[in-house]
């Protein structure tokens, strides 16, 4: 139930403004792959590219090819929507839906679609992802209750919930515990060593030591200016990257000379 | 407390005034304006004038002297503020207790909610004012006419304005369309409204033919008024919804439409739902559009797509204009007020019940 990534001299355009400029990268199944970088080097925009959350934005385009276990996302008749079932995306700020209860939230991703399911199988899809979320043991008895109401950790693992109760191929997180604690941040980070044994997950990280502690690869993502487009700069595994860059700007970013 | 501690004062502190300050000096300026207009001839708006007027200047000029300038300066902005507040409620009270006082006659007459004006001649009004009879005739025909073309107008408004306000939130993306929506939508809402009813007249009469007065062609004049009201509103609810939300739902792999109708709709639904009550309520009380559209009957019309239809606003312009009985006018005004006081409760139901729905659909954030 995992599936790999491989992107294809990639350009990602706001309009005309190339935002990100030729990107390869394979990014394994049943791995964790960080995204690190200086702010607005493209990081964000590049992984929303990833399940077409990017083209969301008027007048956002890409351009080149990012193949899903061989597919095409951006080929002719691809369906955004069919796209984004598959590949789910975990948001920097935790966003529950403010109408629904805890249980509703998890299975948003069923019940908007209106697709039928029985009480007993919501219940055992809610169980399943709250588990799978290491939420379970702290809102099963209130499960009924709004999901605004929970602390923002819990928020975060919640939209992780929602995100697996579809079973997507691959999870992306983008910046996922930028508003978390440490603690909350710990859960989530034990929850992605998990997750992993499952699904795809990419992560975007401003954290240089959330990308060490969980992820197998770390691509280094870098712009040269203002308004120039941010590249891919270096992809390897995590402990070449953070411990024998072969490139000289991403040994400055990891060793904290600039950036 | 022995009178030899000498408390010290903090180097905090400067002068202050005591608590009961404001009240002292609004008490000597009551009795000084009081005194000032028994010379010049006392009435009470007078009154209130020179003692406002007296209470600002004592309580900013002892403030001066005592607290200094900047203490003065609050003291006047405050007493500017609560002059503006007053003045801008003093005429809102007064109309209540003017059409409280002349209205709850009219309303307790038995029969006024329940029976039409159908029959009721001047002869039954002269009558009640010679003889002392009960005041016949009621507004049932004319209530039950503004809720039926309020009702359809809402009907008409509601689907055409939140749709509209969803093309211009969802999908408009600042296009040439929605920026001329925008654009006509804000020129509809400076419409007069006698030009509405003018234009439902003249659509009618093109399609259906010359005097066609009816209750939906009233309805039709106040949608024209209601619908730039109901997308404003609903579009400024679409677009406080956080793009987070809409984000979260296609990232789960649900269409734009189902998070529109699932997500973004019932995030808003509490301030649209206001706002339509609140439109409803703008529109209840319109006399100008009504008149053209759908005249006005004496008698019940149930039909609301046939025959001419009274509402309350109508029934009080006819009854001031041409009392039933033009040598006893007083029972007329009584029905008159008392339809006022009606249409004043209604228009004030709408906005608690815009309140209430407000409170009902509010996203609930209990743990």
């Amino acid at each position: 139930m995992s599936k790999r990534i491989d992107v294809k001299d990639l350009n990602v355009y706001y309009g005309n403004f190339l935002a990100v400029e030729d990107v390869n990268i394979n990014i394994q199944a049943k791995s964790v792959t960080a995204f690190i970088g200086p702010s607005g080097c493209g990081k964000s925009t590049f992984l929303r590219t990833l399940n077409r959350m990017h083209e969301v934005l008027p007048g956002a385009r890409v351009e080149g090819e990012v193949l899903l276990d061989g597919d095409n996302l951006y080929g002719p008749g691809v369906d955004p929507v069919t796209v984004r079932t598959q590949v789910g995306m975990v948001f920097q700020r935790p966003n529950p839906f403010p109408t629904m209860s805890i249980r509703d939230n998890v299975l948003a991703g069923v019940k908007l679609n209106n697709k039928k399911i029985s009480k007993g199988a919501a219940d055992a899809l809610v169980e399943k992802s709250l588990v799978g979320a290491n939420l379970w043991n702290e809102v099963k008895d209130r499960l009924d209750k709004p999901g605004s109401g929970l602390s923002g950790g819990q928020q975060q693992r919640l939209c992780i919930a929602r995100a697996i109760a579809v079973e997507p191929q691959v999870i992306l997180m983008d910046e996922p515990c930028s508003a978390l604690d440490p603690i909350s941040t710990l859960a989530v980070e034990d929850l992605i060593n998990e997750l992993k044994d499952q699904y795809t997950v990419v992560i975007v990280t401003h954290n240089m030591q959330q990308a060490a502690r969980v992820s197998d690869k770390t691509a280094f993502f870098n712009i040269a200016g203002t308004g120039k487009p941010g590249k891919l700069i270096e992809f390897a595994d995590t402990t070449s990257i953070f411990n024998n860059p072969a490139q000289k700007a991403t040994e400055d970013y990891v060793s904290g000379r600039f950036g | 407390m022995s009178a030899t501690v000498v408390r010290k004062r903090s180097a905090l502190t400067k002068g202050q005034l005591p608590k009961f300050a404001p009240y002292i000096v609004l008490a000597v300026a009551l009795i000084v304006g009081a005194a000032i207009l028994a010379l010049i001839g006392f009435n009470a708006f007078g009154w209130g004038i020179v003692s406002a007027i007296l209470f600002a200047v004592g309580l900013v000029s002892w403030s001066g002297a005592v607290e200094g300038a900047r203490k003065a300066k609050d003291k006047l902005a405050t007493c500017l503020v609560v002059g503006a507040f007053l003045i801008a409620l003093l005429p809102l009270i007064s109309v209540i207790v003017t059409v409280l006082v002349n209205g709850i006659p009219g309303l307790i007459t038995p029969g006024f909610l329940g029976t039409s004006m159908n029959g009721v001649t001047g002869a039954y009004d002269n009558k009640a004012v010679e003889e002392g009879a009960p005041v016949l005739g009621g507004i049932y025909h004319a209530l039950l006419g503004t809720i039926q073309i309020t009702l359809l107008a809402t009907v008409i408004s509601v689907p055409v304005g939140l749709l509209t306000s969803i093309y211009l939130v969802e999908y408009g993306n600042d296009r040439p369309l929605a920026r001329a929506i925008t654009f006509f939508v804000d020129v509809m809402t400076g419409i007069p409204s006698i030009v509405a009813g003018l234009f439902a007249a003249a659509f009618f009469f093109a399609i259906v033919g010359p005097g066609t007065k009816t209750g939906a062609v009233a309805a039709v004049a106040l949608s024209v008024l209601m619908i730039p009201v109901v997308v404003r509103s609903s579009e400024e609810m679409l677009k406080i919804v956080p793009n987070e939300l809409r984000e979260a739902s296609y990232a789960l792999g649900v269409r734009k439409w189902r998070t529109i109708t699932k997500v973004v709709i019932p995030t808003a639904i509490s301030g649209i739902a206001s706002g339509v009550t609140l439109a409803i309520a703008r529109v209840i009380g319109e006399t100008a559009p009504i008149l053209v559209t759908a005249g006005f009957a004496t008698t019940i019309n149930n039909n609301v797509f046939g025959g001419w239809m009274a509402s309350l606003p109508t029934f009080i312009y006819t009854q001031i204009l041409n009392p039933t009985s033009p040598s006893n006018p007083g029972p007329s005004d009584q029905r008159a007020w008392g339809a006022a006081l009606v249409l004043i409760i209604l228009v004030m139901l709408l906005n608690l019940g815009a309140r209430l729905i407000a409170r009902l659909f509010a996203p609930k954030t209990g743990r």
